[in-house]
C-alpha cells in the first residue's frame, strides 16, 4: 500500500529526512515512535504533501503510484488521511460544513454523487455517537475553543466520516484523557480491513496496548534506526532512546 | 498640445449649465447654497494627496475623463432586472433611481407605518421646502470639503427619509441607485436627508449598483440624524461597475440614547471613498461603523471614517475586514476623538486585510485623538495572507484548493458580518460575497444561509 524507499526531505532548506525506508501493506498496522525532533511529523507531512515539504531524492509510492505527483487534496481523495498533531482551528467555519465539503469534494473525486445535508447530517451523527461527541461540537467552528483532547477526537470522527485506505495519525493520543484514548482507539480498530492500512505516531506504550501494532519503527535523526515487532515498544518503554543517539550513526 | 478639459475645469461650466434644471431651482435659499457651495468648490479645488486626509487616494479618474452631468433622459434607461439586495415585497418600500432620478415605475411605496416618509429630494422641495431648509446642512459639522461642496452646488434629487417620533418602521426601507447605460460617462450628486425623531426605529438598506460598463461618477452626500433614543440600522452595498468613481460622504449626528448602526460591503468600482463623519452629541448615545470590502483588478476603496465623542458615556465599535485580490489597494483610516468632556468613553476599532496578491495593497492608518483622561479605547490593524496551514488542513480534508481558499476568505469576512443585526441582511450579504469569489465553489448551502 505504501512503499518509502530512501526518502529525504527537507523542510526550510535544511534536511530532516535522511533515507526513510518503509514499506506498509494492506491490513496492517505500524507504529512509529523516536525522540522528539527526530522527523515524525515532517514524515507525515510529506506523506499528506504539505508545501515546503521538499523531497530531495527517493520516492513513495502509494497503491503504486508516485505521491509526490499529487496535490494535497488528491492524495486525500485517493484515500490518504492525516490526523494532526496540531489540529488547525478555522473560525467561522462551522464543522458540519466543513465534514460536508471534505466528504462531498471526495465523493466527487471518485465520481461518485454528492450526499446532502439531512444524508450527511445522518452519516456524522452516526459517527459522532460513536466517538461520544456532543453535537454542539458539529455547529461550532472547526476546532475553535476545542480543548487538547477534543480536537484530537474531532480528527478521529474526520476520519470515520472519510473513511480512508491509508491513515496517518500523528500523536493523536496525546492529551487524550483515558476513556478517550479507549474511543480513539475503537474508531481506529473500527478502521481496519484487509484493504486498509494505518501508520500510528506515538511516544507512548499505551495507545499500542489499544492499538496493536504488527510493526514497530524507530525513527531518529531522519531515518528508521531499527524495525521489530510490538515488543520493540516495551522494550523502547523500559530503556528510552539512548541507543539511537549521535553515537549510533 | 492645448490641454484637455478636465472634470475639475468643467464642473463649474457644468453648473452654469444645468443649474435652472437641478431640483429646487427658484428657491432663493437654495439658489444660495448652491453658489455658495460652486464658490466653495472653486476655491478649494478637488482634493490632491497633498491633503494629509487624501494622501493615500489620488482622484486620478476625475483627471482624466470628461464628465457630462446626467440629464432627465438619462433617467429612461432601459431596467429589465432591479438588482435589488432583498427579495420584493409589497409590504415595505423600495426607491430606485436610475441616474440620478427617481424611477416611479420601478419604485413601491407600500407599507409604511404614518408618521413615516420615505421620498425623493425632489418631492420634499415641492411639498414642504421650510423643512428641508432646516434640516439640510444640520448634521454637517465643517463644510471646508470639496466634494460636499460641489454636491451641494449641483446636488439632485437623493432619499428623504423622516421618521417621527416613536414610530417604528420594522421592514427594511430598501433604495436602489443605479447608473450606467449613458452614451458619455455621466456625473450626478445625489443628496440624501435621513431624520430620525425621538424614539423612532428603522432599517434602511442602499444598494449603489452599475448597470453598464462604462465610466461614471457619484458623488454623494448623505445626512443622518439620529435623535434621542432613535435607532437607525444603516446597511449599504457598493457594487459599482469597473469604470466607476464612487465618492460619498456621510455625516451623522446621534443624540442622547440614540443608536447609529452601519454595515457597508464594498464589492466593486474602480475608485470608490467613503468618508463617514459621525459625532455623539448625546450621553449614551452609540456609534457603529462596520464593513467589508473585496476588491480585484486594479481597483481602489477607501474607508475614512472620524468619530467624535463629544459627552461622558458614549461607546462606538468599528470593524472594517477586506479581502484585495490582483493589484487592488484599499485604504482604511479611523479617526477616534474623545473630546475633553467626553468621560467613560468606550471606543474599540479593528482594520484586517487579507491579500490574495503580492501585488495588493493596503494602507491602514488608526489615529485616537483623546483629551479626556477617564476612557476605554482600543484599535488594531492587521495585513495579511491567507494562512498556509489552514489551507494546507483543509486540502488534506480532499478540499480543493480554490475551495479552500474560498472557505478562507469567507471565514475571515465572517467575522465582520457578524456584526450584522438583520439575519435578512446579513444572509443577502453573505450571498454576495460568495458570488463575488474567486473561481466556481461548491458550498453547502446550510452555510450559506447561516
Ligand atoms: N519550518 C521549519 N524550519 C526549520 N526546521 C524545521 C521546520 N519544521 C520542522 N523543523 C525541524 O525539523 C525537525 C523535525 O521536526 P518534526 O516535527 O518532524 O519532529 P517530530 O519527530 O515530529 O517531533 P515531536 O515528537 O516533538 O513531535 C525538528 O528539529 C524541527 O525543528
Ligand atoms: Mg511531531
Amino acid at each position: 500500500m505504501l512503499e518509502i524507499k530512501n526518502l529525504h526531505a527537507s523542510v526550510a532548506g535544511v534536511e530532516i529526512l535522511r533515507g526513510v525506508d518503509l514499506v506498509v501493506n494492506a491490513g496492517e498496522i505500524h507504529a512509529i515512535m523516536g525522540p522528539n525532533g527526530s522527523g515524525k511529523s515532517t514524515l507525515c507531512y510529506v506523506i499528506a504533501g504539505r508545501d515546503g515539504y521538499e523531497v530531495t531524492s527517493g520516492e513513495i509510492l502509494y497503491k503504486g503510484q508516485d505521491l509526490t505527483e499529487l496535490e494535497p487534496e488528491e492524495r486525500a481523495a485517493e484515500g490518504v488521511f492525516l490526523a494532526f498533531q496540531y489540529p488547525v482551528e478555522i473560525p467561522g467555519v462551522p464543522n458540519t460544513t466543513f465534514l460536508k465539503e471534505a466528504l462531498n469534494a471526495i465523493r466527487r473525486h471518485r465520481g461518485e454523487s454528492e450526499l446532502d445535508a439531512m444524508e450527511c447530517v445522518k452519516l456524522v451523527r452516526e459517527k459522532t455517537k460513536e466517538f461520544g461527541i456532543p453535537d454542539d461540537m458539529l455547529k461550532r467552528p472547526v476546532n475553535v475553543g476545542f480543548s487538547g483532547g477534543e480536537k484530537k477526537r474531532n480528527e478521529i470522527l474526520q476520519m470515520a466520516v472519510l473513511n480512508p485506505a491509508l491513515a496517518v495519525l500523528d500523536e493523536t493520543d496525546s492529551g487524550l484523557d483515558i476513556d478517550a484514548l479507549k474511543i480513539v482507539a475503537d474508531g481506529v480498530n473500527a478502521l481496519q480491513s484487509p484493504e486498509c492500512a494505518t501508520l500510528v505516531i506515538t511516544h507512548y506504550q499505551r495507545l499500542l496496548d489499544h492499538i496493536v501494532p504488527d510493526f514497530v519503527h524507530v525513527l531518529a535523526n531522519g531515518r528508521i534506526r531499527r524495525s521489530g515487532g510490538k515488543e520493540l515498544a516495551l522494550e523502547l518503554e523500559e530503556n528510552g532512546y539512548a541507543d539511537f543517539g549521535e553515537a549510533a550513526e | 498640445m492645448p490641454k484637455q478639459p478636465t472634470a475639475v475645469d468643467s464642473f463649474p461650466q457644468q453648473f452654469a449649465e444645468v443649474k435652472f434644471d437641478l431640483p429646487g431651482s427658484g428657491l432663493a435659499w437654495l439658489d444660495d447654497r448652491r453658489e455658495a457651495g460652486i464658490e466653495t468648490f472653486n476655491a478649494l479645488g478637488l482634493p490632491t494627496p497633498r491633503l494629509e486626509a487624501w494622501k493615500y487616494t489620488r482622484l486620478q479618474s476625475l483627471e482624466d475623463t470628461q464628465f457630462r452631468s446626467a440629464r432627465a433622459d438619462d433617467a429612461n434607461a432601459v431596467v429589465d432586472l432591479i438588482p435589488a439586495v432583498l427579495p420584493a415585497d409589497p409590504e415595505r418600500p423600495r426607491l430606485v433611481f436610475v441616474n440620478g432620478f427617481l424611477r416611479r415605475d420601478l419604485s413601491m411605496t407600500g407599507g409604511l407605518p404614518d408618521g413615516a416618509t420615505v421620498e425623493c429630494l425632489t418631492e420634499t422641495l415641492e411639498r414642504d421646502t421650510g423643512w428641508v431648509e432646516t434640516h439640510m446642512g444640520g448634521a454637517i459639522e465643517n463644510d471646508e470639503h470639496a466634494l460636499l461642496a460641489l454636491n451641494t452646488a449641483m446636488m439632485s434629487s437623493g432619499v428623504v427619509i423622516h421618521i417621527r417620533p416613536d414610530v417604528i418602521v420594522s421592514k427594511p426601507i430598501e433604495i436602489l441607485f443605479m447608473t450606467g447605460l449613458t452614451d458619455v460617462p455621466v456625473a450626478y450628486h445625489p443628496r440624501n436627508l435621513i431624520v430620525m425623531d425621538e424614539g423612532s426605529q428603522a432599517t434602511l438598506v442602499k444598494h449603489y449598483v452599475g448597470a453598464g460598463v462604462g465610466a461614471y461618477l457619484t458623488n454623494t452626500v448623505t445626512e443622518i440624524s439620529v435623535g434621542p433614543g432613535a435607532v437607525l440600522h444603516h446597511y449599504r452595498v457598493q457594487e459599482e461597475d469597473l469604470g466607476a468613481t464612487h465618492l460619498k460622504s456621510e455625516h451623522v449626528r446621534i443624540g442622547r440614547d440614540g443608536t447609529y448602526d452601519s454595515f457597508a460591503l464594498a464589492i466593486g468600482g474602480r475608485l470608490s471613498r467613503t468618508e463617514t463623519f459621525a459625532r455623539l452629541e448625546g450621553e449614551g448615545s452609540h456609534c457603529q461603523l462596520n464593513g467589508a470590502y473585496m476588491m480585484r483588478g486594479r481597483e481602489h476603496c477607501d474607508n475614512t471614517t472620524v468619530i467624535e465623542h463629544m459627552v461622558p458615556n458614549t461607546t462606538c465599535r468599528e470593524v472594517f475586514k477586506g479581502v484585495l485580490n490582483d493589484e487592488a489597494r484599499a485604504v482604511f483610516q479611523g479617526r477616534i476623538v474623545v473630546h475633553k468632556d467626553a468621560q467613560h468613553t468606550d471606543g474599540y476599532q479593528l482594520s484586517k486585510a487579507l491579500l490574495l496578491s503580492d501585488r495588493a495593497e493596503m494602507d491602514a492608518k488608526p489615529e485616537l485623538e483623546i483629551y479626556a483622561d477617564d476612557v476605554k479605547c482600543s484599535h488594531g490593524a492587521t495585513t495579511g495572507q491567507i494562512d498556509e496551514a489552514s489551507l494546507f488542513y483543509l486540502r488534506s480534508r480532499g478540499i480543493p484548493q480554490a475551495l479552500a481558499r474560498n472557505l478562507l476568505i469567507q471565514s475571515f469576512l465572517g467575522e465582520a458580518l457578524d456584526e450584522i443585526s438583520s439575519t435578512e441582511v446579513r444572509k443577502a450579504m453573505m450571498d454576495k460575497i460568495v458570488h463575488w469569489l474567486p473561481a466556481h465553489c461548491f458550498l453547502a448551502d446550510e452555510w450559506r444561509d447561516g
